[in-house]
């Protein structure tokens, strides 16, 4: 009763990392909170499940195994999460803030009644104070967030209704293991008493789900590229860079809404969350927004040929100069060097 | 056979070019310190709801927005494009909506516009970026829902089939109608205004407008009904108050905070040869790279 739940995305019997990194994080929140960290795995042949997730220090994991589960469809999930709920009273729930969780979050809230933030990119535990009724919240999760296109950050408290729902994106929580030896309980949810045979309404006919060939949330090297690269032609050199440093090519959205890189690169608020061991933004002014995606980074260098270019503000190494003239010197020294 | 859909749109502020006065002490947005514009994903989800009007004989497309009296913009807009007509909701009852308390209420208001096969929405508004009214209107009237929809590849008056774009891939469902579908930004752009139809309908108005503008020509609206923009507030809603506005949202805003970031300590370097070389070698040296 009252613990801290997090749904678990399954693709091809894996739970992704999104949900390992909300287990990690919850973890943490429910050691905070003296309650227990529990998932729930709907799907097919989900024996495997339990491996994965319990060295996060998942203390009970509900398994609804069924042939109609998988692939993902809404009416199933949500009734399953719904009336799970209605009997476990959650004091907290999360999910990815991916196309399964932000289509899956808003129905099972709606249907409970209960608060949910989507895209948060912080969450903790603290109190709150509602001084037109003088009444004060003990433990509340603030679900943090950037809002209105990112020019504030937001916190966000559902004082009175459970649970308190969260979603957020892969990547901005980190993934860490509790301990390999942990081994939780498992239940094994009969599926007919929580989902109706009228849920499955909507059929997947076909589908084509790429696995990401790109990495660049792991790369420890990331050599990004905003509008000031100023072509996909220019873009060839920062890959050129990212070869020879054995690094990944990350964008602004500015890069990639003018076509100089691909969707899947764009890093920022709407894009990837990195913290790699060194950023190097090439042609990058620093909108918030991308900001909100690196500044985690361990080093950052910026290249740009204003020298007042906001990032700069968070940047360790400021080079003024032109990307046609700094990224070709970087490469030629550090070849000349790294022997 | 009449065949109802309708578009779900928003007026959202331009969050692409916001001031300082942009929030208000209690967090919520000051509105009118902002450009209004149409939402971007609801003009894709007009633009499906239009070409499916296009492939079933006798359907209709009706446009419901829920906000201040200057939203009715929203639905002239969608006119000069092709909708037939739409329902501005309006009213004090509703600030301070939450996504839960935005759902209830434009449920309350599609209950009211009659059967109806098919609703599309935008995938988000740009002011929230939250994504959830679409699947909350769906829980509410008890419809399923098909998020992140890129194309509605056939309809019947049974079936829909939708074409899904999701983060690593695509994915082609089926489902019965009625149906929620909400539609991404990968989806076609919406046509321009029609011309004729634009002149058509350039003086379609609410009521409240018309009283605003002292208008005297009260006349044709009369001999042209169509130009009447229905205006509803809480009274033409059948509705439960605690469930609008303030108290029907769970979610409270407890702090807004300016982003800020702490200025790091940096080290300057002109791209000449020298400086080069010694950051390439420093980098090397501590690790960083190499
Ligand atoms: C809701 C919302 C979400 C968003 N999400 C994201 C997001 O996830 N990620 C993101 O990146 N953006 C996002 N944005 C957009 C963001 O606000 C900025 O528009 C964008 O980051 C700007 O990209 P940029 O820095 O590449 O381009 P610009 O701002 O145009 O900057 C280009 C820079 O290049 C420099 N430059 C020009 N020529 C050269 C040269 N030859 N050599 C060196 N330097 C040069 C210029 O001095 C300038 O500083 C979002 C916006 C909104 C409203
Ligand atoms: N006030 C509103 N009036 C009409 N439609 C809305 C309103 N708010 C949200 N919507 C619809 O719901 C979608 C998602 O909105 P949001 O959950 O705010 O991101 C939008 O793209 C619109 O289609």
């Amino acid at each position: 009763m009252n613990n801290l739940f997090v749904y678990l995305e399954i693709e091809d019997g894996i739970v992704s990392d999104v949900s390992l990194e909300l287990l990690t994080k919850g973890r943490t929140l429910a050691d905070q909170l003296k309650c227990q960290l529990e998932a729930v795995a709907a799907g097919y042949q989900l024996d495997k499940i339990g491996e994965c997730v319990f060295p996060y220090g998942v203390d009970t994991l509900y398994i609804a195994d069924d042939k109609r589960l998988a692939p993902y469809t809404t009416l199933p999930h949500t009734s399953l999460l719904v009336n799970l709920f209605k009997e476990e009273k959650p004091q907290i729930a999360f999910m990815g803030a991916t196309s399964i969780g932000r289509d899956l979050g808003p129905r099972v809230s709606s249907a409970l009644f209960s608060g949910l933030t989507a895209d948060c990119t912080s969450l903790e535990i603290g109190d709150y104070e509602d001084k037109k009724q003088g009444k004060v919240y003990k433990n509340l999760l603030y679900q943090i967030r950037p809002a209105f296109g990112g020019n504030i950050v937001a916190t966000i408290v559902n004082p009175d209704c459970r649970p308190q729902m969260a979603t957020v994106r892969e990547g901005v929580m980190k993934k860490e293991i509790r301990s390999p030896k942990l081994v939780g309980k498992t239940v094994k949810l009969d599926v007919s008493k929580y989902i109706p045979d009228t849920d499955f309404v909507v059929e997947v006919i076909e589908r084509h789900i790429e696995k990401s060939k790109l990495n660049i949330k792991n790369s420890s090297i990331i050599v990004a590229g905003g509008y000031g690269v100023g072509s996909a032609e220019n873009f060839k050199l920062l890959f050129e860079l990212a070869n020879t440093l054995g690094a990944e090519v990350g964008a602004s959205r500015a890069a990639v809404d003018a076509g100089f890189a691909d969707h899947e690169r764009q890093i920022g608020q709407t894009g990837t969350t990195v913290r790699p061991k060194l950023y190097i933004a090439c042609g990058i002014s620093g909108q918030i927004q991308h900001i909100a995606g690196m500044q985690e980074s361990a080093m950052i260098i910026s290249i740009n040929n204003d020298p007042k270019a906001p990032i700069n503000a968070i940047a360790d190494y400021i080079i003024t100069g032109s990307i046609e003239e700094v990224v070709p010197k970087m490469i030629k020294y550090y070849k000349k060097n790294s022997k | 056979m009449s065949f109802k859909i309708v578009v779900l749109a928003k007026q959202v502020p331009d969050t692409r070019n916001v001031g300082k006065d942009a929030m208000k002490a209690d967090g919520t947005v000051n509105r009118a310190a902002l450009a209004a514009i149409y939402n971007p994903e609801d003009l894709n989800a007009l633009e499906q709801a239009i070409r499916l009007k296009s492939k079933i004989a006798g359907a209709t497309v009706h446009v419901l927005t829920m906000g201040p009296a200057r939203a009715a913009e929203i639905i002239r807009e969608s006119m000069y494009r092709g909708a037939d007509g739409g329902v501005l909701l309006s009213g004090r009852e509703f600030a301070g909506s939450d996504t839960l308390a935005t759902s209830y209420a434009l449920a309350c208001a599609l209950r009211k516009m009659g059967k109806i096969d098919v609703i599309v929405c935008g995938r988000q508004a740009i002011d929230g970026d939250t994504a959830q009214v679409g699947p909350q209107v769906a829980e509410k009237l008890g419809f399923p829902q098909i998020t992140y929809a890129e194309e509605i590849i056939d309809c019947t008056a049974k079936k829909i089939t939708v074409k899904r774009r999701l983060e690593r891939g695509v994915e082609i469902v089926k489902g019965s109608l009625p149906m929620v579908i909400t539609v991404n930004s990968s989806a076609p752009d919406c046509r321009p205004r029609h011309a004729k139809l634009t002149m058509k309908y350039k003086r379609a108005a609410t009521l409240s407008e018309k009283q605003d503008a002292g208008d005297d020509y009260t006349n044709i609206y009369n001999v042209y009904p169509y130009l009447n923009i229905p205006e509803w507030g809480v009274a033409d809603i059948e509705h439960d108050i605690q469930w609008l506005g303030l108290s029907g949202s769970p979610t409270k805003v407890k702090q807004i905070e300016n982003v800020v970031f702490t200025a790091k300590e940096s080290k300057r370097i002109t791209a000449s040869d020298q400086e080069m070389e010694d950051l390439m070698k420093e980098l090397i040296t501590n690790h960083t790279i190499g």
